[in-house]
């Protein structure tokens, strides 16, 4: 029987060989703190810890990645379970699987596989981790489809940097994140070093908000099949209750995507609309993205690469954003994405936002969540009004909303104040000084 | 539903359909069919090609063979995970084929514990069963021999290699034609320049009296109207200069921003408002609505190629029935039938979209029925063609697309006259990736000369070793251009060595190419690809034989 996770087994160097050659060998092009020795691979094998954030498509082919260039120390953390449409890319996963943690099934398979490797799971959310938990990894890989849960730990990981008097940044506490991210044949995979090159928040505008048709297309002129979906997804459904009542719609449910289906179609045949499918209809109403092994295993790897150049100095690592395609060929295109001067997440400035007069509190959260920059989900505020910390609004605290139509003078935000916003898209709170136009002449 | 039948039943989905459902939204069931009946042949079970395999047996290609004689080295289960401690010394071909085979239990797989010239020297037909095969790590002989046996069966062949840091994937296709192209922006087709008959009849048909029935008009029939309008006037002819013939329609930029100005003052004549969805989108749709009916170059190129008139398969006789159709057309290609999406009323989206259907199934049907009379006059009844296929024909008629090849053997036996015009003019500042190509081609007569790979061993006395194989053949190919020594340097440190994540990443490539192949869908890869994982860029070249 071939040994196990966990076991104090020796391995021959030869094993590694093909990895060991890069280790063991000075080169051009290699970092000017490399030094290449015989101790330098069972040094990084053994010392580096790296977190795989996302056990799914990316994170199967990271953790296979990372255990074969001779990481040891691997964590994955991922709440999900496997679903079968899963299988067709997270390889590491079976039919029989399904049902299953994806971070425990992964870990267990690459432990089994490759010896020596000691995978840790965590089959849990990632907010349920604190601060200290990310602080113990040298390396965050992070293979997400959620823009909310990257964001999170984007914020997670730039609140982690801590500075000198000087205002210099401890480098020790700098902790670099490499993100991927894959949609059908395209790809990104980027190098992130908080407060030096830009975070997640820095590139906001990378993630354009989601477009939804407009409602009154949906309920009065449907011209495409996906209008029909759509009417029958947000109006019908809760209208007609088809199961119990207020049960909400699961897309895994066959039944629900059926009779969804079902009242599409009916509704599509009214207007002389064709095109509605049973694969369109559970595409519109979970909103799938199209998801193929091939760019799964290529945005991986170049993460990979990443983490192995960061954590060996075999090479400089990339500078710092790479797009990849390969619907025509296969395209790529590194280049250098620009930090944001006064990022809320990884620069320490404190933001000012302006706004009329007579600005009311809806209007600030309105903005905070339309605004491209911010792009926020259920934002609470609060403030430090007369000495005393008064929340002016949480979506949790019903009393709260009598606040949202009143202006903020009235909420006793004078000019210049502080307000404390928090949101799902971010651990720490954000801090955002709130001036009015013209409020300089009327002081 | 007006009926009082049942509603329609929801197909039962299969548990395969439900595997595959994210790729199929990419390339469709038909594709997935082809997929399925592929077989793959894979000679030798490196990192790289295990990776290559991974990314065909998880979509369910149809069968593979590994062809490897090498037994599992140490070496091989590091860097390999599709090897386990198990396989120390068994056969790779077989240890990769038992491993390979849990990811996807729809795929066989066969192991031939063998070497590629040996099988060819008994079989030299051997790989011709093969929809595709894929070699990794080939000697600089095998590779010739290979490419000219697959070169003349019309089979596509990769020759995919990773060393350290540096990937490389060649293709080799005689000829690749491609319908469903998927291009990224697909150009629209709504015929504004040459409205077809019924276009213009619906056009005619109605009417923009009051700003209630306008706001629910699409765009597509507010510009329409404007336009005609706008060239009854004249108002095309102001700045048009005297050498060039008058443009009716306004296709250039500075054209558009005067019909822009035009199209607002028409809008706002027919009741709209600046604010009005419509307003709005018919100005937006005039940089992309407005363009020349005309047949792409590349389109043009394939239809004047020789084959259209000796039509030897399925896509050559549709190329020829299009290219009847297109002179009996005055150079227009069949109408796509699609319209994108715009505020309107639904029933007058419907009907105008219908009137762009109707249209393009007439022009389809017009084709299919060429096509089959071009299959009687050139003897090939034998194959058959459906209404849908041309239908498909039509719509993607537009981004048709050809490749062809160029051998294997032949560019390892000539020298690359254009990456070396490419690097003599950019000694400075040199492509990293084209040196590395050109150190590539070294590094396989490197291997052919000494059986090991620069700086398996001592890299110090292989850098010197190396360097004259590759002024030698710098010598032969009578250039100017000089190997740099840091790339030089970085090939020997790496002594032939697979770094897995490397060999994934040209894995997951080269693997999407082979679909691409097999299904006949995305356009792949012409012909050369270099990836430079120091720098985490990549270079594609299309290597060809000088004119
Ligand atoms: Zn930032």
């Amino acid at each position: 029987m071939g040994s196990k996770a966990g076991d104090s087994v020796d391995i021959p160097p030869e094993r590694h060989a093909h990895v060991r050659k890069l280790l063991e060998r000075p080169g051009p092009f290699t970092h000017p703190e490399f030094e290449p020795s015989k101790e330098a691979f069972d040094g990084f094998s053994s010392i580096v810890r790296v977190l795989i954030v996302g056990a799914g498509g990316l994170g199967c082919e990271l953790l296979k990645n990372l255990s074969l260039l001779g990481v040891k120390q691997l964590h994955v953390i991922d709440m999900d379970t496997i679903d079968i449409s899963n299988l067709n890319r997270q390889f590491l996963f079976r039919m029989t699987d399904v049902g299953s943690s994806k971070s425990e099934t992964a870990s267990k398979f690459i432990n089994g596989r490759v010896q020596g490797a000691q995978v840790v799971a965590h089959h849990c959310k990632i907010q349920d981790k604190d601060s200290e938990f990310y602080r113990s990894f040298h390396v965050i890989v992070c293979g997400l489809d959620s823009i909310v849960a990257r964001r999170w730990l984007n914020s997670m990981v730039c609140s982690l940097v801590e500075y000198n008097e000087d205002g210099s940044v401890k480098e020790e506490t700098l902790i670099p994140i490499i993100d991927g991210g894959t949609e059908g044949f395209k790809g990104n995979a980027r190098v992130i070093m908080p407060t030096m090159s830009p975070c997640i928040e820095c590139t906001l505008d990378l993630y354009p908000p989601q477009v939804n048709f407009p409602l009154c297309t949906i309920a009065n002129t449907p011209r495409l099949p996906e209008h029909c979906i759509e009417y029958v997804r947000i109006l019908q459904w809760p209208k007609d209750n088809p199961f119990e009542t207020e049960t909400a719609i699961d897309g895994d449910d066959p039944n629900h995507i059926n009779w969804i289906y079902e009242k599409s179609l009916e509704r599509a045949s009214q207007f002389g609309i064709t095109g509605v499918t049973y694969r369109l209809t559970q595409g519109v109403v979970k909103r799938i993205i199209p998801a193929v092994a091939s760019t799964n295993a290529v945005i991986a790897a170049a993460c990979a690469t990443e983490v192995f150049k960061l954590a060996t100095s075999c090479s400089i690592p990339m500078d710092n954003y790479m797009v990849f395609s390969d619907v025509e060929g296969i395209y790529t295109y590194t280049y250098k994405a620009e930090k944001k001067e006064n990022c809320i997440a990884c620069s320490r400035s404190v933001t000012t936002l302006e706004f009329p007069l007579e600005v009311t509190l809806q209007r600030v959260i309105d903005y905070l969540k339309e605004d491209p920059d911010y792009q926020m989900k259920s934002p609470g505020v609060t403030a430090i009004v007369n000495g005393r910390n008064k929340t002016l609004f949480t979506h949790v605290i019903e009393q709260t909303k009598a606040n949202l139509s009143k202006k903020m003078t009235e909420l006793g935000i004078i000019n210049n104040e502080v307000i404390t916003v928090a949101d799902e898209t971010t651990p720490v709170a954000r801090d955002f000084k709130i001036t009015y136009k013209d409020a300089g002449m009327e002081s | 539903m007006t009926s009082a039948s049942p509603s329609p039943k929801s197909p039962e989905v299969s548990e395969k359909s439900k595997k595959y459902d994210r790729q199929l939204r990419l390339w469709g069931d038909h594709g997935q069919n082809k997929l399925e009946r592929s077989q793959v042949c894979l000679i030798n079970a490196n990192a790289t090609g295990t990776e290559i395999l991974k990314s065909l047996v998880l979509p369910g290609c149809g069968s593979f063979v590994i062809v490897d004689g090498h037994r599992v080295t140490q070496e091989d289960i590091g860097n390999n995970f599709f090897l386990d401690v198990d396989s120390l010394n068994k056969s790779r071909a077989e240890c990769a084929v038992r491993l390979l085979l849990e990811l996807n239990a729809d795929v066989a797989g066969e192991a031939i514990a063998d070497h590629p010239d040996s099988l060819l020297n008994t079989d030299p037909k051997f790989f011709n069963r093969f929809t595709v095969v894929i070699g990794c790590h080939l000697g600089e002989r095998v590779l010739a021999t290979l490419s000219k046996v697959l070169w003349e069966s019309g089979i596509p062949f990769l020759h995919v290699q990773t060393t350290g840091m540096i990937g490389w994937i060649r293709i080799q296709q005689n000829e690749h034609t491609i319908i469903e192209s998927h291009p990224d922006n697909p150009k629209s087709d709504l015929r504004l320049d040459v409205p077809f008959p019924e276009l213009v009849s619906h056009m005619d048909s109605i009417q923009l009296e009051n700003r209630e029935d306008t706001v629910k008009t699409p765009w597509l029939v507010l510009l329409y109207k404007a336009l005609k309008s706008y060239i009854s006037q004249g108002r095309q002819n102001e700045n048009v200069s005297d050498c060039s013939p008058p443009e009716r329609y306004p296709f250039s930029g500075k054209q558009k921003t005067e019909f822009k100005n035009y199209l607002r003052e028409f809008l706002r004549s027919v009741g709209l408002e600046d604010m009005d969805d419509s307003f709005e989108e018919a100005l937006k749709a005039v940089n992309t609505a407005i363009l020349r009916t005309t047949v792409p170059d590349e389109v043009k190129a394939i239809l004047e190629d020789a084959k259209t008139s000796k039509p030897e398969n399925k896509f050559w006789i549709l190329c020829a029935a299009l290219k009847e159709f297109i002179n009996d057309r005055d150079g227009q290609l069949p109408l796509r039938g699609v319209l994108p999406d715009m505020t309107a009323d639904s029933e007058k989206y419907i009907k105008l979209q219908n009137v762009y259907r109707d249209k393009a199934t007439k022009d389809a049907n017009e084709i299919f029925d060429k096509a089959c009379q071009i299959m009687k006059q050139s003897g090939k009844q034998g194959l058959s063609i459906t209404v849908e296929e041309v239908r498909l024909f039509c719509k993607e008629s537009h981004n048709l697309r050809l490749i062809r090849g160029y051998p294997i053997h032949e560019e390892l036996a000539s020298s690359p006259n254009s990456v070396l015009v490419d690097l003599a003019q950019n000694m400075e500042e040199c492509d990293q990736e084209l040196m590395f190509y050109i150190i590539l081609r070294a590094h396989l007569r490197f291997h052919n000369e000494y059986s090991t790979y620069p700086g398996s061993d001592d890299s110090e006395t292989d850098i010197s070793r190396f360097k004259t194989t590759m002024m030698k053949m710098l010598n032969e190919w009578n250039t100017s251009v000089v190997a740099r020594e840091d790339c030089i340097h970085e090939i020997c440190r790496y002594g032939g060595a697979e770094i897995p994540s490397v060999a994934a990443f040209v894995g997951g490539t080269a693997a999407q190419e082979v679909i691409k192949i097999v299904t006949n869908q995305y356009v792949p890869l012409d012909n050369t690809f270099i990836y430079n994982a120091i720098t985490s860029t990549t270079r594609s070249l299309k290597l060809a034989a000088d004119l």
